[in-house]
């Protein structure tokens, strides 16, 4: 019941396109996270499905029914805003109760209703204060509270924890997680942070520029990001990518030659593809006296638990290096040799910057071939 | 109070406050400064308050007191008759209630009329929406003066001549009312329009539940100052009207004072009866409107 798509939906305004034929389908029961930087088109595509504002073109569905031209309170979805959009002059109870009074909820039902939502997010003893008189992980809830109580199909969530110190979104992001599972309900989720996105969503949908660019569950997000933006977008710190000619025996970068498969690199070849994109994670990356690419490295920055070693290769790129903090570090200006298991890499186009694993070389990806070479 | 503290533009009061600016200073200059200060502000109070404290007492003097120099600055035999001739003699009783009739009506349409077409300009998307604000906001630089022969002329041919209707009128609308409130909604948030909208309230009921509460000190400066512009007439409902039955307490003062040439401390002592609706006013109203005046001017 609770199941959303959108069907070539496109948002203009004026000359800017938001949202650029976005189609997409969110399960019942479902956390979609829709991630992505600022300005991307999440938010708008988020507010289409309220129905806050209208696609330009095509058709959103909500349940087995289209909601284009549905007003937002006849959609069946509540919302969660990221200034959590409390009434400042109603109390807790009265804010939690103000979308049943518009829906004539009789009085002793919605009583009920309230204080049940108010439990599930353990707002019972504040009740009667103001929202200018809570912290803000209590206004956080009560925003919550309000879009519970009208047991709505599909939860919006527009960043709802960007106002909240680090600490309390650690627990309140397992909080909401809970109430997903404790209501079976759809939730879709707007945010920019990769960490809530990761650990929050049953699949991420990553944005960019208003074009949706991957949409898949988070490990695979990660493994096997479908092209550069993604790749560079998801994990911390970020994916590194270096550009690589293709050469007779593998992928030249500066510094050395990563060896490639024969027939990865016929296969290039045959389809006229001269520059590829290397990229690999630095968590996979090793210092090894055998490696292939020299590096010097310029910065170690110690997190307590792993260190990122910063090193730029011989044409200045930097490559990150994260290594479990047990491991000897090298020494800041030392030249190393960087290396990695082929089976790590990730190949994309140079000039789309899409991944290019997909139907070139089998399910294992270039990396498998990489290796048996 | 906890809606206060919620409000947007609620903790713009306490600002021009000289306290808070000199608290890394030494004690002294501090304490120098604070000084000044309130010796600025008690000797602006002074001139203000004067001329009103003069028309108290010379209403309680003797008229050969007033006339004598140097003036008396306290009556030692206060004369409250005056004020009970007044009241009688000037028919203060009728001029007030058309006053306040008068005012009520402008008061009553000109804050409703300015709450809408302000929703409108802050809150909807229409066509030449800029434009139409524009002429709103050039409708502030016409002096009443300049329309004031055309109003005559269309409230005769309204036949609304010497009515309560013909009084009220030409103010029932301003630009003033609609942009001093457009501000007061801008302020804001938008998120709260969307978030009523998904609560399942259209404009009018958002308007009512949300918008006109929180924006409160905004609307209630309109009040006063639209109830001050109404209550002050003279040269309108001295135009408009030819009874006696219909003219507003300024005009009867001014009736009061033909009457009483020798007696002045009746014509002040009128004067003192005519103000106490808006001291009243200003006294319910006077925090509100403090708040009403700093909202935004110290924002952003």
């Amino acid at each position: 019941m609770g199941r959303v798509a959108f069907h070539g939906v496109t948002k203009r305004f004026g000359d800017a396109v938001a949202v650029d034929d976005l189609t997409l389908e969110v399960e019942d029961q479902e956390f979609l996270v829709l991630l992505g930087p600022s300005g991307c088109g999440k938010t708008t595509a988020l507010r289409m499905l309220a129905g806050l504002d209208e696609p330009t073109s095509g058709t959103i569905e909500i349940g087995s029914r289209i909601v284009n031209g549905v007003e937002p309170k006849l959609r069946d979805v509540a919302m969660v805003f990221q200034s959590y959009a409390l009434y400042p002059h109603m109390s807790v109870r009265k804010n939690i109760e103000f979308p049943l009074k518009s829906r004539r909820v009789p009085s002793s039902e919605r009583r009920a209703l309230v204080d049940e939502a108010a439990r599930a997010v353990g707002l019972e003893d504040l009740m009667e204060r103001k929202p200018g008189q809570l912290s803000g992980g209590q206004r956080q809830r009560v925003a919550l509270a309000r879009a519970i109580v009208r047991r709505p199909q599909v939860f919006l969530m527009d960043e709802p924890l960007s106002n909240l110190d680090a600490k309390l979104r650690v627990q309140t992001r397992a909080e909401l997680i809970e109430l997903q599972r404790r209501l079976a309900t759809t939730v879709v989720y707007v945010t920019h942070d990769q960490v809530e996105a990761m650990t929050m969503g049953d699949r991420i949908a990553i944005m960019n520029a208003g074009r949706l660019q991957q949409i898949a569950p988070p490990q695979e997000v990660y493994a096997r990001p479908a092209n550069l933006f993604v790749a560079r977008f998801i994990g911390n710190p970020p994916m590194n990518t270096v550009t690589g000619r293709v050469v007779d025996d593998g992928f030249e970068l500066p510094g050395g030659v990563v060896p490639g498969a024969s027939g990865t690199l016929d296969a290039m070849k045959a389809r006229g593809i001269a520059e590829v994109v290397i990229g690999v994670r630095p968590e996979h990356l090793r210092v090894d006296a055998d490696g292939i690419v020299p590096a010097t490295v310029t910065v170690i920055e110690s997190l307590g638990h792993e260190r990122h070693v910063i090193c730029r290769l011989v044409d200045g790129q930097m490559i990150i290096v994260r290594q479990a903090s047990d491991v000897v570090p090298p020494a800041e200006g030392q030249t190393v040799r960087l290396t990695t298991d082929p089976a790590n890499l990730h190949l994309f186009d140079a000039q789309t910057g899409e991944r290019l694993d997909l139907g070139l070389v089998g399910a294992d990806g270039p990396a498998a071939e990489l290796a048996g070479s | 109070m906890a809606i206060e503290s919620a409000v947007p533009f609620s903790a713009t009061v306490d600002v021009a406050e000289p306290v808070t600016t000199t608290v890394a200073e030494p004690p002294n200059r501090g304490l120098a400064k604070k000084i000044l200060w309130y010796a600025l502000l008690t000797f602006i109070a002074l001139v203000i308050f004067f001329p009103i404290y003069i028309s108290v007492v010379n209403s309680l003097l003797k008229p050969d007191q007033i006339a004598r120099r140097p003036p008396s600055f306290f009556p030692s035999h206060p004369q409250w008759s005056s004020y009970s001739k007044a009241w009688s003699q000037g028919h203060l009783g009728k001029f007030l209630l058309n006053s306040a009739i008068v005012t009520g009506i402008i008061v009553a349409f000109e804050v409703g009329l300015s709450i809408v077409a302000a929703y409108a300009f802050a809150f909807l998307e229409f066509p030449f929406k800029r434009t139409l604000f524009t002429v709103f906001l050039a409708t502030l630089m016409i002096p009443f003066e300049v329309t004031i022969a055309t109003n005559l002329d269309t409230i005769v041919k309204l036949n609304a001549y010497n009515t309560y209707v013909g009084l009220a009128m030409p103010f029932l609308a301003t630009g003033f009312g609609a942009f001093l409130l457009r501000q007061a909604f801008l302020q804001l948030p938008k998120d709260l329009k969307d978030a009523a909208a998904l609560d399942g309230y259209g404009h009018l009921r958002f308007l009512t539940r949300v918008v006109i509460p929180l924006a409160r000190p905004g609307i209630a400066a309109l009040t006063v100052f639209a109830f001050l512009s109404a209550w002050n007439q003279y040269l309108w409902p001295l135009l408009v009207t030819k009874d006696q039955r219909l003219r507003t307490v300024q005009i009867g003062l001014g009736f009061l004072r033909a009457q009483q040439i020798d007696q002045v401390n009746v014509t002040f002592a009128g004067t003192v009866i005519a103000v106490i609706p808006l001291f009243l006013l200003l006294v319910v109203f006077q925090k509100q409107l403090v708040r009403g005046l700093t909202a935004g001017a110290v924002k952003g």
